[in-house]
């Protein structure tokens, strides 16, 4: 579903991202981790065409990302609240972005009421404003929207983040259900090692821009990522000694 | 503790996120803080000379008395205006040990060195040298009088500080104040009470016995007290939260259905328009700017069509300017969303194109009553509102390509240069003036008729073209791009 091929991004002589080659079949979930600053933003806005690669192409179902509009219709995102139109409500907003992905008024309510118990009671028929409402909310309102009209790829970044554990556990739930039909390709990052390892199937460690581990998830991943991440710890406490 | 104030000052204004890129708008205000000063100074100079000559029998300084109220009137309503208050982040100084009174005191003490509280100086000093040194007065009387002006023109600062503090969130409570200004405005301009000339009395009172300067030292230490102990009131976090939790208004603009496609992008900007400060400032200056033709029509002084044209333009155009001038930066906060999302550039510009077009035919109905000044007039505004769906509707997008400067959609619009930048001064000469020329040239050499058939036709070549110009556009703004997602992140001024 998704290549990137020969791909990097300089930022002022810098290389924050260099993938020699990544390619993610379609219905995979897939999981990206790494400490900050390792690309994992960098390579999802290359994804969604947010920003120019400095060598290289993403490829979208076969669709060069940079030179084409046509990957939009099937690809859902949340990255940030950069993403979120502060003046609107949330339901105004779920039935804006349902009016760009051919779901009318009665299908996102019927598609909102699968995620009543995710939203808790303080999303919908609350009067508020997006920008009014907190930094965890938003993002539940975020997410949802990113589910709208069955895209076909789904990006998430760090969509733990902010959310209360119970927000967490149906979350993982609900990206578990999303990749059943192995139909719908989803892409997570995240920091945390245990909520990734038991959603993504396939998880990719970003250091310094570059992939340096290519997991098939199993019951060792989350030991082999600890011990990864602590290695790192290790390494630099040798350096300062 | 306030050189680290003044330090962190220092570096948020060299470190924000602008600076250099608006050189030409700060050469600009440097300019126009240039302009008045030399402009207030020449008037502190020549006032004297000029008193003594046009009223030989009348003493200057109890003329200029007479006129301070009028002048300490003008002056708060200019601050009110046009003064920016000095704004300290408190956010992150609230949970570091400093004593809420410093910052307080630092924010107010700023606020004295404004450039507004120098230009009275231009004024009060020279004509204060001048009187001393004719020797109408003794040098004590004139130097409590300098004094005492000063002192003044601080407490219109602090009494403007709480004014803009306090009762902006609460407009109401300040209107028994204003309706006091008006009746004291109107029994002075019925000469039923002239307050203006008593005040007068009171400062010549003052001049005899300068000691008397005291007091309004004393006002403006009262006014400082004020503002402090307001601004300290304020020192929480959610005294700034507090406010924003109003209802949403839900109106769904539902009649908008009928654009198709265009709905929802059509529905969104209808939003945007309604709930947000600045944009919504645009549809109340809009209705305020069609009064223009009143000062212009009636006058035989502008009498050349080639100006109706002008004003026709201006009255049609004036929200198509303003709104059309910062499309796409009212959507800066969310541009990464309309661009990963699935929507069409074509699309999300047409229905700016047309929302803007909407507008201009709007404010051409509007502007029909103009009839009452000839037949002529309403034919050129008709033809100005052709020219500018047109024409500059495409021309405006076109620039918008160039913005990248984002806007807060929450600030007020007055004094507000975010995402002023180059492109929108460069766009406007050919939006107002490529048309006057047009006209005046047809006009000049064919005739008035051919002036009009000759921008009509440029308006209605440009709706057929429309398409094409907009597949255009689009592309510009594809290629503008990553520019434009990367300046709509920088947050500073």
């Amino acid at each position: 579903m998704i290549t990137a091929t020969n791909l990097s991004k300089i930022y002022g002589g810098t290389k924050v991202l260099n993938i020699d080659h990544l390619d993610i079949p379609t219905g995979e979930s897939f999981g990206l981790v790494g400490n900050n600053g390792a690309g994992k933003t960098t390579f999802f806005s290359l994804l969604l065409d947010l920003i120019q690669p400095t060598t290289g192409n993403i490829f979208n179902n076969e669709i060069t990302v940079s030179q084409s509009e046509d990957w939009k219709p099937f690809t859902a995102s949340f990255i940030d609240e950069s993403f979120l139109i502060g003046y609107l409500t949330p339901e105004e907003y779920f039935y804006f972005v349902g009016d760009l992905r051919g779901a009318n008024k009665a299908d996102i309510d019927a598609f909102l009421a699968n995620f009543e118990d995710f939203f808790h009671g303080e999303i919908i028929g609350r009067r508020k404003y997006l920008r009014d409402l907190s930094k965890g909310n938003q993002k539940k309102v975020g997410i949802v929207a990113a589910l709208i009209g069955n895209p076909k790829v789904v990006i998430l970044d760090e969509p733990f983040a902010n959310l209360d554990p119970t927000t967490q556990i149906r979350l993982k739930k609900i990206i578990k259900d999303l990749t059943e039909n192995r139909e719908t390709t989803v892409l997570i990052s995240s920091h945390d090692l245990i909520h990734v390892t038991e959603v993504c199937e396939r998880i990719v460690v970003l250091a310094k821009g570059i992939p340096v581990k290519d997991i098939k998830t199993s019951e060792a991943t989350l030991s082999e990522l600890e011990s990864y991440f602590s290695g790192e710890v290790g390494a630099a406490q040798a350096e300062e000694l | 503790m306030f050189k680290r104030f003044l330090w962190l000052e220092w570096k948020s204004f060299f470190r924000s996120a602008s600076v250099g890129k608006s050189i030409g708008l700060k050469v600009l205000l440097i300019f126009l803080a240039l302009y008045f000063s030399v402009a207030f100074l020449a008037l502190g100079i020549g006032l004297y000379p000029l008193l003594q000559e046009t009223f030989p029998d009348q003493d200057p300084l109890q003329m200029v008395n007479r006129f301070v109220l009028l002048w300490l009137v003008f002056e708060l309503g200019f601050r009110f205006m046009l003064q920016t208050l000095p704004v300290l982040d408190i956010k992150p100084l609230l949970n570091l040990p400093i004593p809420r009174r410093k910052a307080v005191n630092f924010v107010l003490l700023k606020s004295m060195y404004s450039f507004f509280n120098f230009l009275p100086l231009f004024i009060i000093i020279p004509f204060g040298i001048f009187c001393i040194y004719k020797g109408d007065y003794g040098i004590w009387n004139i130097l409590g009088w300098m004094v005492a002006m000063i002192a003044t023109t601080q407490c219109i600062n602090f009494l403007n500080f709480i004014i803009k503090k306090k009762f902006t969130d609460n407009l109401k409570a300040l209107i028994p104040a204003i309706l006091l200004v008006v009746i004291l405005g109107a029994l002075e301009y019925f000469e039923v009470f002239e307050i203006s000339f008593w005040f007068g009395k009171m400062m010549d009172y003052l001049v005899l016995n300068p000691y008397l300067a005291i007091v309004p030292i004393i006002l403006v230490i009262a006014f400082y007290k004020w503002n402090q102990l307001n601004l300290e009131s304020k020192f929480y976090l959610d005294a700034g939260l507090k406010e924003k939790q109003k209802d949403a208004d839900t109106k769904d603009f539902v009649w908008t259905k009928k654009f198709g496609a265009l709905a929802p992008f059509l529905q969104l900007d209808l939003k945007l328009i309604w709930r947000n400060k600045r944009p919504k400032t645009t549809i109340y200056m809009s209705l305020l700017l069609l009064c223009y033709g009143l000062f212009i029509y009636p006058s035989d002084m502008y009498g050349h069509p080639a100006m109706y044209v002008f004003v026709g333009i201006f009255m049609t155009g004036i929200f198509m300017i303003n709104f059309g001038q910062f499309v796409p930066s009212w959507d800066a906060s969310y541009y990464p969303m309309i661009m990963s999302q699935n929507i069409p550039l074509k699309d999300y510009l047409s229905s700016k194109a047309m929302l803007i077009s909407f507008s201009v035919i709007i404010l051409a109905i509007l502007s029909t009553p103009y009839i009452y000044f000839g037949w002529n007039i309403l034919l050129i505004n008709m033809v100005a509102a052709l020219y500018n769906i047109g024409v500059n509707v495409p021309i405006l997008l076109y620039s918008g390509s160039f913005n990248k400067k984002r806007i807060d959609l929450d600030k007020s619009p007055f004094m507000n240069y975010q995402g002023t930048g180059a492109a929108q001064w460069i766009v406007g000469l050919p939006l107002m003036f490529l048309p006057i020329l047009i006209f005046w040239l047809l006009d000049y050499f064919i005739g008035f008729e051919a002036g009009l058939i000759g921008l009509s036709g440029l308006g209605i070549l440009g709706l057929l073209l429309r398409s094409s110009l907009m597949k255009y556009i689009a592309g510009v703004y594809q290629k503008r791009k990553y520019a434009m997602i990367n300046g709509f992140k920088q947050t500073g001024e």
